[in-house]
């Protein structure tokens, strides 16, 4: 069939052809999302869960050269963390989405220190495109739905810190991973998108900034139990980690920052591994003009 | 000029920082007598069907931009300033859309599929030959964010199908007029590549950047 035939041809409707679709190789793909954590306008990498705050920060450079650097290897979203969480950390977070997104065109997700409706809109106002919520939204879950009615599921992003307390038991922390709430991390899981959540970023907190690899249970049983997309978020040491959590954790993307930051893999190398073991995902294309 | 429709839908902050990139010469619309200085019309849309329309309704922008379509002149609309170019959407049952296409907009139902789809599905593109298309791989990435999609009641004007669960109407265009269900303003560099080819399809005039 030459170019444009099929579009002149009025019998190829857009009705789904089942046998294509069958053959079709076309889906969506699994997203490399890197993470930049910001203190104070500079990225920085705490070395474990919580540490941030204890000084156990390690400087990794301008986020708005990072998000650049990122963005040219491919990245399918970035996301940016107000780690300052204060209300000077967000006027210098305000200032590097609006130079982000002048540069960056691709999807860009915002959160710490989201407290109401007003900080989101804020935020989507400087050129993000979604709000990462996590302790407001246990605190307050109707920011859930105030922020969904206003600008839509798709720009609500739950996040959620999860720890295994018992066997077959995980539960959801606050402050860094330091303060239990009692709320089991599946159920709380299923409120937000109940509450209007359009995706769920599960971190691990045993897992975070360890490198042993994301908590593929917990994932899973998440990903299992909500209609919309789950991301993986703490522990990814090797690609391994990545390729696992997207195929038996049946993730939709992973997040992760220190392999990123400290240059061990790049994006791009991250999405060549992953294609290789037969996880979809987007490689590089080249647009002619 | 290029008029960016502004109708309190979302952020457009992207699709403007993104035109511009391109070198359109942008401007911000929310009031109907500016479409007289317009060479060219984008009309982004986030958020339900049934609160766009009624946000270009109370605005005085509706009546304006149906003319603009009848009248052939070059048009993009971008996911649910798309999705109105169609009669109706199960999103807003009652409410009525341009019916610049004959169709109606559907939500996605396959079981066991996460909605809204978030993130980079690939283009068929049914009219390869399409200006929009100029330059792209025959089969590139697009960044959707969205659940329900157009289904349109002729194949004729489909310009890109993309399948999710089901095979969708990922663009489709009738003479100047065009729309995308995905982001080019989010897609990188093929999205670029896509807005660059719509102002390069508008009168040389309207590039010009004098402002």
């Amino acid at each position: 069939m030459g170019p444009g035939e099929d579009f002149k041809n009025p019998a190829a409707s857009v009705k789904p052809n089942p046998l294509s679709r069958l053959h079709s190789t076309k889906m969506l793909t699994k997203r490399v999302i890197p993470c930049l954590d910001v203190h104070d306008g500079k990225v920085t990498r705490g070395l474990q869960f919580g540490r941030a705050e204890e000084g156990g920060l390690r400087n990794v450079g301008d986020p708005v050269e990072l998000a650049i650097r990122y963005n040219d290897q491919g990245a399918d979203e970035m996301v940016f963390f107000d780690i300052t969480a204060s209300a000077h950390g967000r006027g210098t977070m305000i200032d590097v989405i609006e130079r982000t997104a002048a540069h960056c065109f691709m999807p860009l997700t915002v959160g710490g220190g989201i407290r109401a409706v007003e900080d989101m809109s804020a935020m989507l106002k400087s050129g993000a495109d979604k709000i990462s919520i996590n302790s407001s939204a246990i605190a307050t879950p109707e920011l859930i739905s105030a922020g969904a009615e206003r600008f839509g599921s798709q720009c609500i992003v739950v996040s959620i810190d999860a720890k295994k307390t018992a066997p077959d038991c995980w539960e959801v922390f606050v402050q860094g991973g330091r303060k239990p709430t009692g709320l089991d991390a599946v159920a709380w899981a299923e409120e937000a998108v109940r509450r209007g959540a359009g995706e769920i970023v599960l971190n691990s907190i045993d897992a975070d900034g360890t490198k042993a690899g994301y908590d593929l249970v917990i994932t899973r049983r998440i990903s299992e139990a909500v209609g919309v997309p789950v991301v993986a978020s703490g522990g990814a040491g090797t690609l391994d980690h990545m390729v696992a959590v997207l195929a038996e954790g049946k993730a939709d993307a992973v997040l992760a920052a220190s392999i990123f930051h400290f240059g061990e893999y790049t994006v791009t190398d991250v999405k060549h591994h992953l294609a290789r073991h037969g996880v979809p995902v987007r490689l590089p294309e080249t647009v002619a003009n | 000029m290029l008029a960016l429709i502004d109708y309190g839908s979302g952020n457009i902050r992207s699709v403007t920082n993104a035109l511009k990139r391109e070198g359109a010469d942008v401007e911000l619309v929310s009031d109907p007598a500016r479409l007289a200085a317009a060479e060219a019309i984008v009309l982004p849309g986030v958020g339900a069907f049934g609160d766009c329309v009624r946000g270009l309704q109370s605005r005085r922008l509706w009546e304006p931009l149906a003319e603009w379509l009848a009248a052939d002149r070059p048009f993009l609309g971008i996911c649910v300033g798309y999705q109105m170019l169609f009669e109706e959407s199960e999103e807003s049952p009652g409410v009525r859309g341009f019916g610049f296409f004959g169709g109606a907009v559907k939500r996605f139902t396959t079981p066991g599929l996460k909605v809204p789809q978030i993130g980079w599905n690939q283009l068929d593109l049914a009219a390869p030959a399409h200006s929009l298309w100029r330059g792209l791989p025959p089969h590139p990435h697009v960044y959707f964010v969205h659940s329900f999609f157009p289904d349109p009641s002729e194949g004729a004007i489909v310009t890109a199908r993309s399948t999710y669960g089901e095979t969708f109407a990922a663009s489709a265009a009738r003479g100047r007029a065009a729309g995308v269900q995905f982001h080019p303003e989010k897609s990188q560099a093929v999205g670029l590549a896509i807005l660059r080819n719509f102002i390069a399809s508008v009168p040389a005039r309207a590039l010009a950047g004098q402002g």
